[in-house]
């Protein structure tokens, strides 16, 4: 072990971003190409300093662009070894052209998002739009909530998406600001503990193999394509969830920490319910309790990983709940919101159907506020004491002006 | 080549050019590689080819010339020793027939569909001096 150790004290203050730079120091990346972008930035700022200052043995390519970035990652995973990036909005736009070759091509790699909204208008703070931007494209994707969560699903992310049955590129998202620029305690692992739990990159199909040369990203017509991507959905369909579990349990055995693929929250008895992602997941849950106490049952769900979707355990999750509120904070652009979608799909065949409506809020980085959230809750207690759905479908919270609603 | 399903392959878009390990590859002649069915030495590339070059041992003294030329490593040489053309490889570029030295060209372009052997028979005379 040429590099040096780093003494972390048991409870460090970090914000997201420096969280999932220590993980990147942790996992000791071989590799990391990135292009700067607010507000992931600190992210490989960080890891480019742990570079520096001798803590990891690697190599950080300075590359033109975000393209350039995923692309170098994609030569780098090809070519064997651990590859790790970071970046937000409009550069995760740049890069999509290249997210799916990543994921075609089976590499491990793990792409740190820090959610930021996509111009037009140009704004640097956070909402989901770059996170439902990329969730075609075959990946893995985490959804962390606070910067503990940030940087524990990053080792999470590397034990999934290395497996040799898997091989699928993983996400980590967290909020832009929200959580990349919040302090907070975030509970250390040392740094031993963590390279053992991720353990040792083992390469696979490695082009550095000269006894087995391989040819990477080639070309299939229509004979070929689709049993590939057959086979890709195949995997993230059945192999995922289950390694996902197990890492999991590995995990709480390791930190006492415990995560889930669909974080429930007071749902076991709850009348109404939202259906939340990221840090609003964290208020929904402080205004749930709260509202008990005003006797309205009320439960949050937190979906921890958003690619591949899960369904059953969501239609699992909410099957006893009268009316469900989803909150989607990217513009729908015309239609409902993704998770409205996905929450429709998954509970259109239950037997008792929940009455569900979509909310849009929080584009741009608009606070979603407690008083909102009352609000919503109440709303989802009189369409259950009114036994059908009151409000429309389609509802954005927060915007100025006159209520403006849909469907 | 093979269909194979789903299931079937190597997972990603990967294709391996030999079965097994190799080690020395470069000393090895191509006739002794072992090459897979999904490398392109084994794949035919010729279907568009419209005129094919023919040649004719007669005149051919070995300069290798067409060997260094050649675009797409078709020309197949042995001890130096020309013997011919890959036809499952060659695109009918016509740089052979460009650079060969022998008078007269030890390799001609003909039609695709043309016989080898009449070809031969009926090959162009000497071009004299002028």
């Amino acid at each position: 072990m040429a590099f040096d150790k780093m003494e972390l004290k048991d409870i460090e203050v970090w914000d997201g971003n420096f969280a999932a730079a220590q993980a990147l120091r942790q996992c000791q990346i071989d590799v990391v190409a990135a292009y700067p972008i607010t507000p992931s930035t600190p992210i490989v700022e960080g890891y480019a300093k742990f570079l520096a200052d001798n803590y990891v043995e690697g190599e950080f390519v300075m590359v033109e662009s975000e393209h350039a970035a995923m692309s170098g990652c994609i030569g780098a995973a090809a070519a064997g070894g651990r590859v790790a990036t970071a970046t937000s909005s409009q550069g995760f736009a740049l890069m999509v052209e290249t997210l799916y070759q990543a994921s075609g091509m089976r590499l491990p790699i793990v792409l740190n998002v820090v959610n930021r909204a996509l111009a037009a208008p140009l704004n640097v703070n956070g909402d989901h739009s770059d996170m439902y931007l990329g969730r075609d494209s075959g990946w893995i994707q985490f959804d962390a909530y606070c910067p503990q969560n940030a940087y524990d699903l990053n080792f999470i992310a590397f034990r999934v998406s290395e497996d040799h049955g898997i091989r699928l590129p993983a996400m980590v998202h967290q909020d832009g600001f929200m959580t990349s620029h919040t302090a907070q305690g975030v509970h250390t692992i040392s740094d031993d503990d963590a390279y053992n739990f991720v353990g040792d990159f083992k390469p696979m199909n490695d082009m550095l193999d000269f006894e087995h040369p391989v040819t990477h990203g080639v070309q299939t017509e229509e004979d070929w394509h689709f049993e590939h991507k057959a086979r890709q959905h195949n995997d993230l369909m059945t192999k995922v969830f289950p390694k996902i579990e197990e890492v999991f349990t590995d995990f709480e055995k390791l930190t006492g920490r415990k995560y889930n693929i669909v974080e429930k929250y007071d749902t076991e008895d709850a009348d109404v319910a939202v259906v939340c992602m990221g840090t609003s997941v964290e208020t929904a849950r402080e205004v749930a309790t709260e509202m008990r106490a005003k006797g309205i049952k009320a439960g949050v769900v937190g979906i921890r990983v958003i690619r591949p979707f899960p369904f059953m355990q969501i239609a699992e999750a909410l099957k006893d709940i009268k009316a469900i509120a989803t909150l989607d904070r990217s513009a729908p652009g015309g239609t409902v919101g993704m998770l409205f979608n996905e929450m429709a799909g998954c509970m259109f065949n239950l037997e008792k159907r929940p009455m569900l409506c979509g909310k849009i809020y929080g584009l741009g980085g608009r606070d979603l506020t407690k008083a909102h959230l009352v609000e919503l809750f109440t709303e989802l207690q009189a369409n259950v004491d009114a036994g059908k759905i009151t409000t429309p479908l389609q509802q954005f919270i927060g915007v100025r002006g006159p209520k403006l609603s849909y469907l | 080549m093979i269909k194979k399903g789903w299931d079937e392959f190597e997972i990603g878009a990967m294709l391996r050019t030999f079965d097994g390990s190799i080690n020395d590859i470069a000393g090895t002649s191509q006739d002794d590689r072992s090459y897979s069915e999904n490398s392109s030495y084994t794949a035919s590339v010729a279907d568009w080819r419209l005129i094919k070059p023919v040649f004719n041992k007669d005149y051919c003294i070995d300069c290798q010339f067409c060997w260094i030329y050649c675009p797409d490593v078709s020309i197949i040489s042995r001890d130096k020793k020309m013997i011919g053309v890959d036809m499952d490889h060659c695109k009918g570029c016509g740089i052979c027939v460009e650079v060969c030295p022998t008078n007269p060209k030890s390799l001609l372009m003909f039609p695709e569909q043309a016989e080898e052997e009449a070809e031969i028979a009926s090959w162009p005379a000497k071009d004299e001096e002028k």
